[in-house]
């Protein structure tokens, strides 16, 4: 046994490795944190402010950020922009850690909640029933996410984003066909386009909540709303309805018949190389949210200002019960404010808004992004080259008899991430649709 | 060769470990061993705890026995993510180490050119694994890719969109980052092989391959079993490279039990069962670790006997 340092050396070093990888996982990077939720804050109360980062959304949260800290010069505000996918684990440590920043960018829904039951979100009801001016610039539509057990824990902010179906038009006359109508137009364009090699849908995959638009709209259009509204109040096996057998079989279906791009499970959304597909001209048709036509207008080129970019509401489903203005998306982003900020941090969060994030320029800012802002009164904006697009958002959303949101920000978390894992599966066809129930009615309430 | 095992060896042994020097050794060790509880034990211990209570990450941690435990050992992404550790870890062996030891022996020469192609075989080494993720993503893209960009359709595979594509192409890339690494401790253990025996076998009439099989091979035993120990340990710890490429993706195929841990903890906001994978990645770790130094055989016996 005179080897016994080595092989203790070995067997140290080991350990420390594999706790080395545990402890910095649960400590997790902080980021930058300036005058975070715990640490007492400079004088003049300044607060930080954390959101996502990229086209079409940073450049008029720093546009806001910068106006406020001008007329504010004693409380200013800090921003630090995150990748969207990054931020949703990167906010999540920071406030497990009590390093988070004083002003939190959500989706509102289920993560909501969960900041809620942790205490970690100011109440903000009787805020906005003293500033009532604030909360009546603001579509009332928009504050059924940000609101908990008949509380308003954020405020709704930036845009009302539905989901549509964007195409290519150019791809549309290479093959001399009409944008669909019906899902069945769906499922005979694909064998048109894939004749072509166009490929008839771009997805980004590796994502997983871009395959899950799929899901919300063939199961909305083939049932109706009611189906997921039983999931989201906690039904015991509210996944068992056949509508949901037979809109998983659906997307199978078109896995199967090669309606998405090759390689799609391994594309990422954060790259927006679904969008660059969709452009380039290499994919026909792409579900996505609203954003989308910022991010093709800022990257593509001339792609959209040539007129060359369509958009439409999903189409319905042969036979379907849904009501085909439905559409699911985001009524909004929100902003909440952390119940961890000292007492300066928070009143300068909440002057940003009542002031900065309600003003003229704040919606102007957000109609030349290409979104309809959550705030009232932006259809007289909708001019110039983006006003057919406004207009057709403002016509979906305004006009959805249900504007539902999107199921993995509606859920837990925990629900969420079996939700977004077995959706990757069903598209990789490693769960048949009976499976997929199964494993999803097992989570139904946690 | 045992036969002439020879005793001084033996008398050495004890004035080499309790001689009156180990007094000044011990506190040699003590700012690595402040480091390693701090650093090691202490959250070592903390994963222990958390691995029995309930926790999403931000609220209060509750505690709640056996949970965790339960939910973790009856997930069956568990037993999933375990063959796949496995899996990476044997075929990054299988490929690593012939490999490596090739290039070192090839490498121990000292000529030239051979110095010059070290510096080059070095180079993957220099890389942090993110980058090394997101440049061969960049080059793998099924559309915008490699293949694309030179016009051979032949590299438009779905390399990490296929379940059998994707576990392939990561093998590939993790062996491409650490071969200079397993090399460089091949070469230099080869160079430490007295040259006497390749000339005492030169007389016998030993050819190269023969030397290699008889000589060079038998004198790696301890260097292999050094790099299979840290290639086998450190396949299991694998988690930026697989993240960024795949995200443990397509479906759940590349989901080793660091990325199933980080689903569990960071995704699903399930602290515990997250808890409970990284106490068993840690329990497996140690149990390899112990395996190999077993499978080395007592460390007493030299290898310069008769030489």
């Amino acid at each position: 046994m005179t080897n016994n340092p080595i092989s203790r050396r070995n067997f140290l070093g080991l350990a420390a490795g594999a706790a080395g990888a545990a402890a910095l996982a649960a400590c997790g990077s902080s980021g930058p944190s300036n005058s975070g939720g715990g640490s007492t804050g400079g004088g003049g109360g300044a607060a930080s402010y954390w959101s996502l980062s990229g086209p079409p959304g940073e450049p008029y949260r720093q546009a806001a950020i910068d106006r406020f800290n001008k007329a504010n010069p004693d409380s200013k505000i800090t921003p630090t922009f995150f990748q969207n996918d990054a931020y949703k684990q990167k906010i999540k440590t920071a406030l497990g850690a009590n390093q988070g920043p004083t002003m939190i960018w959500g989706w509102g829904g289920g993560g909501l909640k969960e900041y809620v039951n942790s205490n970690q979100v100011e109440d903000l009801t009787d805020w906005l029933a003293q500033n009532a001016a604030v909360k009546d610039k603001i579509l009332s539509s928009s504050f059924g996410a940000g609101t908990v057990n008949n509380k308003v824990y954020a405020l709704p902010v930036e845009t009302v984003q539905p989901i549509v179906l964007f195409y290519n038009k150019e791809a549309f006359s290479k093959i001399g066909a009409e944008p669909p109508k019906s899902w069945g137009e769906i499922m005979s364009l694909v064998p048109k386009f894939n004749a072509q090699k166009i490929a008839p849908f771009s997805l980004a995959g590796q994502s997983r909540w871009t395959n899950m638009m799929w899901l919300e709209f063939l199961l909305d259009r083939t049932a109706g709303s009611e189906v997921f509204d039983r999931v989201f109040a906690g039904e015991k096996d509210a996944w068992s309805d056949p509508a949901v057998l037979d809109m998983l079989q659906k997307v199978q279906d078109l896995v199967k018949a090669n309606g998405f791009i090759k390689g799609f499970s391994s594309i990422a959304a954060d790259s927006n190389a679904d969008q660059a597909l969709l452009y380039t001209g290499k994919a026909a048709m792409m579900v996505h949210g609203s954003w989308s036509y910022g991010i093709q207008k800022e990257q593509g080129g001339n792609f959209v200002k040539d007129g060359k970019l369509g958009w439409m509401n999903f189409p319905p489903v042969e036979g379907g019960k849904g009501d085909p203005t439905n559409t699911v998306g985001n009524p909004g982003q929100y902003l909440s404010i952390s119940s961890k900020a000292t007492a300066e941090a928070k009143e300068t969060a909440k002057k940003f808004f009542s002031t900065t994030l309600v003003d003229d320029e704040e919606k102007a800012g957000w109609v030349k992004s290409g979104g309809v802002p959550v705030l009232k009164g932006a259809e007289s904006l909708f001019t110039g080259d983006d006003a057919q697009f406004l207009k057709d958002m403002a016509g979906i959303a305004n006009g959805a008899k249900t504007f539902a949101q999107s199921w993995d920000q509606a859920l837990s978390p925990t629900a969420a991430e079996t939700l977004l894992d077995n959706i990757a599966k069903l598209f990789q066809l490693q769960v048949s649709p009976q499976q997929w129930v199964d494993a999803m009615n097992g989570v139904i309430g946690k | 060769m045992t036969t002439i095992a020879p005793p001084v060896v033996r008398t050495k042994e004890p004035s080499r470990s309790s001689g009156g020097r180990s007094g000044s050794v011990l506190w040699m060790a003590l700012p690595a061993f402040v480091w390693f509880v701090i650093f090691g034990i202490v959250p070592l211990l903390g994963v222990l705890a958390l691995s029995f209570t309930t926790w999403n990450g931000i609220g209060e941690i509750q505690p709640s026995g056996l949970d965790s435990w339960k939910a973790t050992l009856t997930d069956p992404g568990l037993p999933h993510a375990l063959w796949v550790t496995f899996l990476i870890m044997a075929l990054s062996w299988a490929v690593q180490t012939p490999m490596s030891i090739l290039i070192g022996v090839f490498l121990a020469t000292s000529k030239r050119y051979r110095e010059f192609l070290a510096v080059l075989f070095f180079i993957p080494l220099l890389l942090s694994s993110a980058a090394i993720a997101i440049t061969y993503k960049a080059l793998l893209d099924p559309n915008f890719g490699l293949g694309t960009g030179l016009g051979i359709e032949l590299l438009n595979q779905d390399w990490l969109g296929n379940s059998t594509l994707a576990m392939a192409t990561l093998i590939f890339i993790v062996s491409w980052q650490f071969i200079p690494f397993h090399s460089l401790i091949y070469q230099g253990a080869v160079r430490q092989i007295p040259t006497s025996m390749y000339e005492a076998s030169q007389i016998d009439g030993a050819g190269r391959v023969r030397q290699f099989f008889s000589i060079t091979l038998p004198q790696l035993k301890y260097t292999i079993i050094t790099s299979s120990t840290l290639m086998v340990v450190g396949s299991l710890t694998f988690f930026d490279l697989i993240y960024v490429l795949t995200a443990g993706g397509p479906g759940d195929a590349t989901r080793a039990l660091a990325l199933l841990m980080y689903q569990q903890g960071f995704q699903a906001n399930l602290m515990g069962p997250a808890s409970a994978i990284a106490v068993i990645l840690v329990l497996v770790g140690l149990g390899l670790s112990l395996l190999l130094r077993r499978l080395g055989g007592r460390g007493d016996e030299s290898q310069l006997e008769g030489a």
